[in-house]
């Protein structure tokens, strides 16, 4: 008897490993557990239930405006030379090129005339005030050094355009020209050395002529 | 400057409301400013050298040399952007530029490559904002202008236009609202006509005529070419032809020619 039990309880036990292991709906046991073949593509075992995070990149900073302000001495013909003072927009199409705006105004003396015949003053404003729109190209950019240890950026640049100045109550369109140094104290802040001349036709002395107005400045730019 | 993010707050305070501070500081520090410095403590975009090495410049230009190379799988933040050049720091501190066909040759973080955005053909085409710079001859004056649009389509744009008009005789100023029509705005070469209204204010010099100050209202009707020239830049050349309403018996017609640039947004 125990033995028959024995063979029974383990040809059962055979069975049952052998329709679990190989034939596993030898019974039609699995039929309800299996998965349809098509739902899931083989492989995919665990479904990773992470949340993608989205990485927002940092904008890059773009510096291609360029602000600042700058003073000197402007020799307004006929009229003496006076100190000048101004601001200064700018914008950087490439390397080399680029676009400004200068607003600018200078304090005119007396003619040789006004201060000779003592009393009568050709007219009673005597500010000049102007602006200009130009087109600049940085020719020579280059290194200076200062000491052994420090080297820093610099541009020499031609610059021209056109504007308007209003002097002795008239509005006069003004053509400039001129060249000047950008030094590079860092990446972001520059010094500027400037000489402009800016021709406008003037009749104030009786006869219409073209005047040649020379200006010297320094000024400093921050970029932004 | 459209591309302020939080992440440049220092740069930006810096450039607005402190510029003044910052530069009299640069002047009493000459001295001691160490050249090529740079510091932002800011999050940067982070990007690994893919090509055999990535070279850095002193400075934003062709001419300026070559001090510092950092090999291929290491990594570098960029700290800022001038015209076609990138400021990048290394690991290792050092700070220079690069140029725009050198950074297209590295990978994000992740593996992808970075996207330089650089304008195009086809921005010239779709940008919706432009503004430009103009000067020419407004019957036998000198005009000097300045514009700026906003593109409904491709096609039609809208624009306002400030003029300053400097005579022999007389002086004035120009406003006006211009609609612009692009009949084939995809060319390089793009022809456009325009229609507008606007106000011409006028007023005599003063050691030539005694006169009245004028303010009349003035139409107009024109044709011109848009020429993309490089980046975000054209070129502009038009033809206008203006009807002022004056408050006498005749009108006064005045004919316009004027070239310039112009940049879109």
């Amino acid at each position: 008897m125990e033995s028959r039990f024995r063979v029974l309880f383990l040809i059962t036990l055979v069975v049952m490993v052998s329709g679990c292991a190989a034939t596993k709906n030898l019974f039609g046991i699995g039929n309800d557990e299996a998965p349809p073949p098509t739902s899931e593509p083989p492989g995919q075992v665990i479904d990773p239930e992470v949340e993608r995070r989205e990485i927002k990149e940092p904008a890059i900073d773009r510096e291609d405006f360029e602000i600042g302000a700058y003073a000197g001495l402007m020799s307004i013909e006929d009229f003496g030379s006076s100190t000048t003072y101004g601001v200064r927009f700018a914008y950087h199409v490439t390397e080399g090129f680029f676009v400004e705006a200068t607003f600018g105004q200078a304090e005119a003396g007396l003619t040789s005339f006004e201060s000779l015949s003592g009393g009568a003053r050709l007219f009673d404003d005597r500010t000049l005030t102007y602006y200009n729109l130009n087109l600049g190209y940085n020719v020579l950019p280059g290194e200076v050094f200062i000491g052994e240890g420090r080297a820093y950026n610099f541009n020499f640049y031609l610059i021209a355009g056109l504007g308007s100045t209003n002097f002795a109550d008239d509005d006069r369109f003004t053509v400039n020209f001129g060249a000047g140094y950008r030094f590079l104290l860092t990446d972001s802040v520059a010094l500027h050395v400037d000489f402009r001349d800016h021709l406008f036709d003037n009749d104030i002395l009786g006869r219409e002529k073209t005047v040649h107005n020379l200006e010297g400045t320094v000024g400093v730019t921050v970029f932004f | 400057m459209s591309e302020l993010s939080t992440t440049t707050i220092p740069s930006t305070s810096r450039s607005n409301s402190s510029s003044w501070y910052v530069c009299l500081i640069a002047l009493a520090l000459l001295a001691f400013t160490p050249g090529h410095a740079e510091a932002a403590d800011d999050v940067l975009r982070k990007v690994a050298v893919a090509d055999p090495y990535l070279e850095m410049h002193t400075g934003p230009g062709r001419g300026y040399p070559i001090f510092h190379v950092v090999d291929r799988g290491e990594s570098v933040d960029i700290v800022m952007q001038r015209t076609d050049w990138y400021l990048v720091r290394a690991d290792n501190g050092t700070e220079g530029w690069v140029d725009q066909a050198q950074m297209e040759l590295t990978l994000k973080p992740d593996g992808s490559e970075v996207d330089f955005a650089r304008a195009t053909l086809e921005d010239f085409t779709n940008a919706k904002w432009e503004g430009g710079i103009l000067a020419g001859d407004f019957g036998g004056a000198n005009v000097i202008s300045l514009y700026g649009g906003y593109s409904l389509n491709p096609h039609v744009s809208i624009e306002v236009w400030g003029s300053q008009i400097l005579g022999n005789f007389s002086n004035g100023w120009m406003g006006s609202v211009n609609v612009v029509h692009e009949t084939w705005p995809d060319w390089r070469f793009s022809p456009f006509f325009t229609l507008g209204a606007g106000v011409i204010h006028t007023s005599p010099k003063s050691t030539i005529i005694q006169g009245d100050d004028r303010t009349d209202q003035v139409g107009h009707v024109g044709a011109g070419l848009r020429v993309y020239a490089t980046r975000r830049f054209l070129l502009r050349a038009e033809y206008k032809s203006y009807v002022v309403f004056t408050s006498r018996d005749e009108n006064e017609e005045v004919e316009e020619w004027k070239v310039g640039f112009a940049f879109f947004f």
